[in-house]
């Protein structure tokens, strides 16, 4: 194998392939080339930096620097200065919250790539920005599939379920149940068949990770559902991908016909006697479909409507037959966990929510993009100091946690360490991390608008609660936006809201009225204004704004 | 409504698909994708056909091919521009951005220009967070849309 002196790692993800990366990674080649350093120097198609807002990003080894922004006329700059003649181009390095944002204040920190990565704890994200996804035998040569051949070869399947109960690790979609314990009902339960289903149906407003894991490291969710296989007894795992991430869909299937090749999938793994498949199925477009059991409704063939629970698909699933299905974040935990241990994995992050997780912070904020943080992080931590603050010097209004089935959360709960238990204590949810920072610009009343008529839309029909419960929900907020909202309307949106959460049949009518319900205790004062004709912001254009009413 | 009657439907084409599929259980909206593909929507008579081979209600067809907001059962333009108000668009101006399709169109949301090339419609969250407000047409994605931007990439199909 050839042996370079340096590495230039061009971001592959999405977001940065839409700011032109593949121009900006062949025009790399093309000046290495003219420079004759083609036998020195590799170009690597890599997974997600992080930094999506500052699109195309490249980073360099082994020095680490990270470059952003990049247009095709910086590309014969920093091959000319940084790997010809050594010297860093330092005003095209990475800054955070850089062009656009000077009225934010004083300029951010100067910080290489490598120190940016080291503010984050990356475990899901380990190989993100650093191998070359498209190549199995780079995920390989960074401890790839050793987990597997561990578990094959040295563990017996219940010691892998009780490692992964052991690590406390909770299902990162949202819901936070414990995995191991999912593993072991389907485990448990005798039958002719099993499957492992990860669902990378990802709808949640705001979130964005499983889509970049899945075109930054493919093998790392395949080796998870091996695993799980192994442990759970089934031979079979299929990769749920919504039809709209078509980068994704081709990522994972590349992955999944190399691990065929080198007998990762397939007859007698590791020569243990152990059998796995994966196949991909991808949606068409329907959110509901992220919620478990309207997943393995849609798998079959049907209209993606939840099923009553019990039974769980860990007892009866797909086809009747039990089932595991874990999110595509939860799966690339499983290898590490089982190559460090499940005391290891209980070090990270907090007591009762061990691990790490992948947050997408976006709104108004100076770093938008991907982070991997321990469990724990003040959400001051993710706004001030690694989301860069607010643009345009404004002021924080809240943070909506966990998308938008997730909580709003004031200024007030800055200090609140972002775990599941944390914040479902606070009303709000961690769900599936996006977290949207929302400025004191926008108008709440508006912002509650958009979150319900996203749940009108996506709503499945199937139950009342929620069929019928969001249309009202808007139809109030939207008196509110109008001036035509009276005190008995809001009483009756709290009972709405609160017969939701008690009654709707799946997580998405329960949890549809989250965010208003937290909305209404902690900006009360912006509503009541509402009430009485004001609108504080001036985005509800039918209303007085303060100082007209004053 | 009954979609319009095609002169030639495409039954070699759709006997192939469902040929594929015949011993998978579950493959319906992978034989209604592949169908779509054929003719760019669903057509009564397509999903008659699948109904009949597939040995499922009719109803069941129609069913699973209106739940999802990929499947068309009536003709769309050529280009579908899906647009996303989701609430991180939302709050980065999605709004600016519609409004300027809508004006360089002429059409809203739902609507196909007259000479068949758009169609615009809404789309759930395109997970494009980081480069809000985003849209997709046909299979390809454009984020940081601006009112003007997004006018550029219009006239460039």
């Amino acid at each position: 194998m050839a042996i370079y002196r340096s590495h230039v790692l061009v971001c592959g993800g999405t977001p940065c392939l839409l700011k032109g990366a593949r121009t900006i990674r062949d025009l790399f080649q093309q000046e290495i080339d003219r420079y004759q350093m083609t036998d020195e120097i590799r170009v690597v198609e890599t997974g997600c930096l992080g930094p999506c807002d500052e699109g195309p990003v490249v980073i360099i080894y082994p020095e680490g620097v990270m470059y952003s922004r990049l247009q095709p006329a910086d590309v014969p700059k920093i091959v000319e200065n940084h790997l010809y003649k050594g010297r860093v181009v330092e005003e095209l390095i990475y800054k955070e919250g850089k062009a656009g944002r000077e009225q934010s204040g004083p300029p951010g920190v100067t910080l290489e790539g490598e120190k940016y990565l080291d503010r984050q704890k990356r475990v899901v994200l380990r190989n993100c920005g650093r191998i070359n996804p498209d190549s199995i035998e780079e995920y390989i040569a960074n401890h790839g599939y050793k987990a597997l051949g561990k578990a094959l070869t040295e563990l017996r399947p219940e010691e892998v379920v009780q490692m992964v109960i052991d690590s406390k690790l909770q299902g990162r979609g949202g819901a936070g149940f414990p995995t191991g314990l999912k593993w072991s009902f389907t485990a448990k339960t005798q039958a002719d068949r099993k499957y492992i289903v990860c669902n990378a149906d990802e709808g949640e407003p705001g979130t964005f990770k499983d889509r970049l894991i899945m075109e930054g490291d493919p093998h790392s969710i395949i080796e998870g559902m091996a695993i799980a296989g192994y442990a759970v007894g089934a031979e079979e795992g299929i990769i749920y991908i919504r039809g709209e991430y078509q980068l994704s869909i081709e990522r994972m299937a590349r992955a999944i016909r190399q691990a065929n090749q080198y007998g990762l999938l397939g007859k007698d793994i590791f020569g243990s006697g152990f059998n796995f498949q994966i196949q991909i199925r991808s949606g068409a477009g329907a959110y509901i479909c992220g919620e478990e059991t309207a997943l393995l409704e849609s798998l079959e063939g049907n209209r993606g409507e939840p099923r009553v629970k019990p039974p769980y698909p860990g007892v009866a699933g797909l086809w009747g037959k039990p089932t595991v299905v874990n999110n595509v974040e939860t799966l690339a935990n499983i290898a590490p966990i089982i190559l460090n241990g499940p005391a290891w994995f209980r070090s990270i992050g907090t007591e009762s929510c061990p691990g790490t997780k992948v947050f997408t912070m976006l709104g108004d904020i100076n770093n938008q993009g991907l982070i991997e943080v321990p469990m724990g992080i003040t959400l001051r931590e993710i706004v001030y100091e690694i989301g860069g603050g607010i643009p345009g010097g404004k002021g924080f209004k809240m943070a909506q946690t966990g998308g938008t089935s997730g909580g709003c959360l004031p200024m007030e709960y800055l200090d609140l360490p972002m775990d599941y238990d944390t914040l479902a204590k606070a009303g709000s949810a961690l769900g599936s991390g996006a977290m949207l920072i929302i400025d004191d610009t926008h108008c709440i009343v508006d912002v509650l608008k958009n979150f319900m008529r996203f749940f009108c839309h996506e709503s499945c029909g199937k139950c009342t609660p929620c069929r019928e419960g969001n249309p009202r929900l808007y139809e109030i907020l939207t008196a509110l936006s109008a001036g035509t909202a009276t005190q008995a309307q809001i009483q009756l949106m709290k009972d709405l809201a609160r017969t939701m959460q008690l009654t709707a049949l799946c997580g998405l009518g329960q949890s549809a009225p989250n965010s208003l319900m937290t909305c209404l205790r902690f900006y009360a004062d912006e509503i009541a204004e509402h009430l009485n004709g004001e609108c504080p912001t001036g985005v509800c254009k039918s209303l007085a704004t303060k100082s007209e009413a004053v | 409504m009954l979609a319009k009657t095609d002169c030639s439907l495409p039954t070699p084409k759709l006997s192939a698909i469902l040929d594929k599929y015949k011993k998978s259980p579950g493959s319906l909206l992978e034989i209604l994708r592949e169908a779509q593909a054929i003719n760019g929507y669903l057509s009564r008579e397509i999903l008659q056909l699948i109904a009949e081979e597939v040995g499922v209600p009719e109803s069941k067809v129609y069913g699973v091919a209106t739940f999802y907001s990929l499947f068309k059962t009536a003709p769309t333009g050529r280009y579908i521009i899906r647009i996303c108000e989701s609430a991180p668009c939302h709050i980065r101006g999605a709004q600016d951005v519609l409004a300027a399709i809508e004006k360089t169109l002429a059409i809203k949301p739902g609507e196909t220009t007259p000479d068949g090339k758009f169609t615009l419609e809404f789309t759930s969250c395109l997970g494009l967070c980081g480069v809000a407000p985003a849209m997709m047409i046909n299979d390809q994605v454009f984020g940081n849309l601006t009112g003007d931007r997004v006018r550029e990439i219009i006239n460039s199909f």
